[in-house]
């Protein structure tokens, strides 16, 4: 998947010269890209100046093409190593030198050979396996003693995402965050995407599933319906959320309201702070939620057409939660690593109205997935935009009006 | 004074064909050559008054004749040119050897990094320009900016008939500058038009250019170019300089004219 590259330093007086531009318009025009790197500009006139150039091209036999037309110009190729790793010394302790990853894609060199490392996600480490044949990141937690962890910075590559062929909002490389932005053209963009990733699943494609990260304010916000209409309809493969969003969801099958209120009147019901707490009690004397629905007490709601469609649901707690519900993994160390294990095959990601779970999940997710992120304080897409994925989108609107109006483009007819 | 280093062209032939001025089958009349370099040195001396040192011309070394490229002298430090053609390498030991029996400090680089001396570096007091992409190695010019703490912007020589900076560039005193610009790609002329203004840039006619316009020596006011090149001479006078016209047919058969059979010294 990752083109050619290699790295090359050229050094001298290479601005005044034009030698820099010459270079650089070379691989441009020869259909190439570059990436300049540590770029020092001499300080004085008799001072040169140095640029490392990462040079890529589409094929092997072009970059070799490339490298031949600039090395005359100075453009020599920097020896690379073959990266360098240590046996982990204890259970859930990295080598002090180790590698901390980044959610792009990456490959690092063993025995002279690149090597793409699996399962991509931001500030893991990378593991080795014993043949030395294959790499994978590994989180710290999970590390056993002698598991043979990358030091060093030699011998890695880190791939930045090349701009999506697509011209749809995800291929605009832009990851500005505003409430003032036009909604509707992005929403319809997020349709498109979905729609075409539907029909990807039901022909078993790759990265065809669409992951949604909810809270709670979906329920009270009066998006149940659409989600529900989405996870219905097979637009929707996986989701996240806590304990939370189920529960509020169940309660409204079961009482009609969200944390108390009633969500067609608007108002506090008498001992309406107790339904959600009814709701997780009911659910555990029943012993599950798939239980709940196939027995015909919870009969409509994100929750039953979750169980219907057989949408995989990971449900991470916190130390506010109530009851909990059965099925929601209390240890964050085992949520985490729940939530890990569905992201592969995720080709869009939903995060909607939870901070929590939105910022756990865009960290788990490799740079490679275009992701949505939607909630009414900008400081969620936000922190979420800076993770510096170009394919991240980010919308400062309530849950609901996102969910009902995506919903509509896709052909929901409340 | 300016003084130069020459060799007596009493072994120049064409012996081998590495540029393509020069053709076996075209070859050189030795009594020619000879009046030739004796004119050229008779001009330098007694109509310039520049000093010469005779270094003894080497049997088996034709190109010996073209001291310009031996190497680079800035004062008392003398660095060896390294030849890209092994036909040339054979000529570096006779003039290091020189360099060191007249005292000089002998510096090299690296044996990998082609460098041909003052035929690739030409300059300015506080510019150097370096030609590369025939002869020299691009990579040279850092290590000398180091060496030499000049600044040196690298030119590339796009023409394989200027396949030396000295054939189609020569700074002149007072900053002017003589320049076959067609001899350069549009990056190396905007680069040359970066450091000398439009005002002292003198462009050769292509048809003086190939009559090696460039090849010539400028000592203070007065300026030695090979014969047949009245629009350069023309050019050179109106700028006020004083110009003697030397006739060195025989040396560009091998590709050479009056700045490559010399090398300043000091």
């Amino acid at each position: 998947m990752t083109a050619s590259q290699e790295t090359v330093f050229l050094q001298g007086h290479i601005i005044d010269s034009l030698i820099l531009a010459k270079v650089l318009d070379t691989i441009l025009m020869m259909g190439g890209t570059f990436d300049l790197q540590d770029v020092a500009i001499g300080t004085t006139r008799d001072a040169t100046s140095q640029a490392r150039i990462v040079v890529r091209a589409p094929s092997g036999r072009l970059l070799a093409e490339i490298l031949q037309a600039i090395q005359p110009h100075g453009a020599a190729v920097e020896r690379e190593a073959d990266c360098r790793f240590e046996p982990a010394p204890a259970a859930g302790v990295f080598p002090e030198q180790f590698y901390a990853t980044t959610h792009l894609p990456t490959q690092i060199r063993l025995d002279g050979e690149w090597v793409e490392v699996e399962g991509m996600e931001m500030d893991l480490g990378i593991c080795v396996d014993s043949a030395k044949a294959r790499a994978r990141t590994i989180p710290m937690g999970t590390v056993t003693t002698g598991d043979l962890i990358v030091i060093g910075r030699e011998g890695i590559r880190v791939t930045p995402l090349a701009r999506p062929t697509e011209r749809d909002v995800f291929g605009f490389m832009e990851s500005v965050v505003s409430s003032e932005r036009p909604h509707h053209p992005v929403i319809a963009d997020i349709a498109r995407r979905m729609q075409k990733l539907r029909e990807w699943y039901r022909q078993g494609r790759a990265e065809s599933k669409v992951l949604l990260a909810g809270g709670p304010a979906i329920v009270h916000a009066g998006g149940r319906e659409a989600l529900t209409w989405l996870i219905e309809t097979g637009y929707i493969q996986l989701l996240f959320c806590g304990n939370a969003l189920a529960a509020h969801d169940m309660e409204a099958g079961l009482y009609g309201t969200s944390l108390g209120y009633g969500l067609t009147a608007g108002r506090s019901v008498p001992h309406g702070h107790e339904h959600h707490l009814r709701t997780i009690n009911r659910i555990r004397a029943i012993g599950s939620i798939q239980e709940a629905v196939r027995s015909g007490v919870i009969t409509d709601g994100i929750m039953a057409a979750c169980v219907r469609r057989e949408v995989k649901m990971v449900m991470a707690g916190t130390i506010r939660d109530d009851g909990p519900l059965p099925g929601v993994l209390t240890d964050s160390m085992m949520a985490q690593q729940a939530m890990r294990e569905e992201i592969p095959g995720v080709g869009l990601a939903l995060l909607v109205a939870s901070t929590l779970h939105a910022i756990a999940t865009g960290n788990l997710l490799p740079a490679t997935v275009p992701t949505v992120c939607v909630d009414v304080n900008p400081a969620v897409p936000t922190k979420l935009a800076d993770r510096g994925s170009f394919q991240a989108v980010g919308l400062v609107m309530d849950a609901a009006s996102f969910l009902k109006e995506l919903a509509r483009e896709l052909g929901w007819r409340p | 004074m300016s003084r130069f280093l020459v060799c007596p062209p009493d072994y120049f032939q064409i012996d081998y064909e590495i540029n393509p001025w020069m053709r076996r089958a075209n070859g050189v009349d030795p009594a020619r050559a000879a009046g030739q370099w004796q004119t050229l040195m008779k001009v330098l001396e007694q109509e310039v008054g520049a000093g010469l040192e005779r270094m003894p011309p080497v049997p088996g070394l034709p190109d010996l004749v073209f001291t310009a490229n031996a190497g680079l002298v800035v004062g008392r430090r003398a660095l060896v040119s390294r030849f890209r053609y092994p036909e040339r390498q054979r000529e570096e030991a006779h003039f290091e050897r020189w360099f060191r029996e007249q005292g000089y400090e002998v510096l090299t680089l690296d044996q990998s990094l082609y460098f041909e001396g003052a035929g690739d570096l030409l300059g300015f007091a506080d510019t150097w320009f370096g030609g590369y992409h025939q002869r020299s190695d691009i990579r040279a010019f850092p290590k000398l900016s180091e060496i030499f703490q000049r600044e040196i912007i690298p030119l590339e020589l796009i023409d394989s008939r200027f396949y030396h900076l000295d054939t189609c560039f020569c700074p002149l005193s007072s900053g002017d500058l003589l320049y076959l610009p067609s001899a350069f790609d549009s990056y190396g002329q905007a680069a040359i038009a970066q450091w000398i203004p439009e005002d002292r840039r003198l462009a050769v006619p292509e048809e003086e250019g190939v009559r090696f316009a460039c090849n010539a020596v400028c000592v203070g006011k007065q300026v030695v170019i090979p014969a047949d090149c009245p629009l350069t001479t023309k050019l050179l006078e109106d700028r006020g300089y004083h110009t003697h016209s030397v006739q060195l047919d025989e040396f560009m058969k091998s590709g050479g004219a009056a700045k490559c059979l010399t090398l300043a010294l000091d």
